[in-house]
């Protein structure tokens, strides 16, 4: 049994919600150093470069990458020989982020009801997902997750006699209606398999991978390169204004299914796909 | 990229507003205003009441964005465009109150392109995800209107030199629409 202490993760928490909304991760900045080489679009390439530009501003200032810090996701891998000490452990990553977004001026995008909400200012409460695992160490993953991307996702029940062609026409039909509001270069996270209320999280979990890292089942590696073969054949391009470059990679992450249902959720990150772990 | 035109905010040269066309860079100064969902239900809201609105619209620019909090020394935080079809809803009434460019990222629908070419107006892209940056050309800032809605309120930012591109121009020309066409199925 290992004891740790709740202000321990939060000061996690506060730490990576600071530098990850201020310093885009090195796969992402590399994968598009990549497509501003490989885009045909002037304009494309243009937007390519502005994006890379304002990486290197926000990192040497300090400042948000986004003035969208998102929705703060905090994914908790937690070891089954861990005992905690303290407050509650969701209290302690509410108010990492707290500190972390008012220590680092980010901007509060929580309201904190659906409809006559007043603004949290703080960005908590944070979305948060729990596993237990072996072991004796917590892993926190932290994805500030702008507003853009998530508004152009989309969840869909399909059937199996529906097929693969048809889950591959949702995932293009969820880029090309979202289009530039969710801010392309995209990466296309996608979960299929498991159930109604797991398949969006896996989506979301998809997004952790390092930027075009693929799955090491070869049929799904197969679909994840065709699926953004042809994506990037929409024409949408940097920013919606025309170009090769609609998704910089396609993350599928799979669960075994019910007989009856193939479940899919197409979550969209935007280009400035921040992210951050740390392991206590 | 070709060399961008340069516009004053207000628009004072609604004639060279009108001349331009979608695709083209465009750099503005002067005085824009803000908004984004929550001011923009309170003004229908206001609208629909008969109520006078607290900024006059007249040759307005409109940027849609929230700003994140200025650090100290800072004029503002990044402040990037959002989405600007979530605001689809309330824009026609605004152009009808004089409103002549707007500034966000993303499509438009048929209703806003309609509107827009029968008030001569345009909407301007600027880069999403450029908050840091874009940040740079705000000179100054105020809270115009709906100060307790934080970051969602109304602010008067002078800017300078700030760049964005014309996405649909006055004839209803759509930039997206026409260059992703020469890319598709590349």
């Amino acid at each position: 049994m290992r004891h740790i202490d709740v202000r321990e993760v939060a000061d996690a928490v506060q730490a990576l919600c600071q530098k990850a909304n201020t310093i885009l991760p090195p796969d992402v900045y590399r994968a598009l150093q990549a497509a501003n080489a490989n885009e045909a679009s002037s304009v494309g390439q243009m937007a390519l470069q502005q994006i890379l530009d304002n990486a290197d501003y926000a990192q040497s200032e300090g400042l948000a990458l986004c003035q969208d810090g998102g929705v703060t996701i905090v994914f908790l891998d937690v070891g089954q020989e861990v005992h905690f000490i303290g407050e509650s452990l969701e209290e302690a990553v509410h108010s990492g982020v707290r500190q972390g977004y008012q220590a680092s001026f980010l901007r509060g995008s929580m309201l904190d009801r659906p409809f006559n909400g007043k603004n949290t200012t703080d960005n908590t409460p944070a979305i948060i997902h729990t596993r237990i695992v072996p072991g004796d160490h917590v892993t926190i993953t932290v994805l500030p997750k702008g507003g853009g991307g998530d508004n152009g996702s989309q969840m869909q029940m399909f059937t199996p006699a529906e097929g693969i062609q048809a889950i591959r026409d949702f995932v293009l039909n969820t880029v090309a209606k979202a289009g530039p509001g969710a801010c392309p270069p995209l990466i296309v996270g996608i979960g299929i398999g498991g159930s109604f209320d797991s398949v969006g999280v896996l989506a979301k979990r998809s997004l952790l991978r390092d930027v075009g890292t693929l799955h090491p089942d070869p049929d799904i590696k197969a679909l994840e390169e065709d699926w953004l073969h042809h994506i990037n054949q929409l024409g949408i391009g940097p920013q919606g204004y025309g170009g090769r470059t609609t998704a910089l990679a396609v993350h599928i992450e799979t669960y075994s299914r019910h007989i009856a249902s193939i479940p899919v959720a197409v979550n969209l990150q935007c280009h400035s796909a921040r992210k951050g772990t740390a392991t206590l | 990229m070709m060399a961008s035109a340069r516009l004053t905010c207000p628009i004072q040269d609604l004639d060279f507003l009108q001349s331009l066309t979608a695709g083209t860079p465009v750099m503005l100064s002067g005085r824009l205003i803000t908004g984004r969902d929550a001011a923009h239900a309170r003004l229908h809201q206001m609208i629909q009441d008969g109520q006078p609105l607290p900024v006059d619209l007249s040759n307005q620019v409109l940027y849609y964005v929230g700003p994140a909090p200025a650090r100290p020394g800072q004029v503002v935080g990044s402040a990037g465009p959002t989405t600007a079809s979530r605001m689809d809803a309330y824009t026609p009434e605004l152009l009808a109150l004089g409103l002549k460019a707007t500034i966000g990222k993303g499509y438009r629908n048929d209703t806003v392109k309609a509107a827009m070419k029968t008030h001569r107006a345009v909407y301007f892209g600027a880069i999403g995800g450029l908050g840091a940056l874009l940040s740079r050309c705000i000179r100054s800032k105020k809270v115009l209107a709906f100060g307790d809605l934080g970051p969602e309120a109304i602010y008067e930012f002078k800017i300078e030199d700030f760049p964005v591109i014309v996405l649909v121009d006055t004839q209803g020309r759509d930039f997206y629409l026409e260059n992703q066409g020469l890319y598709r199925g590349y």
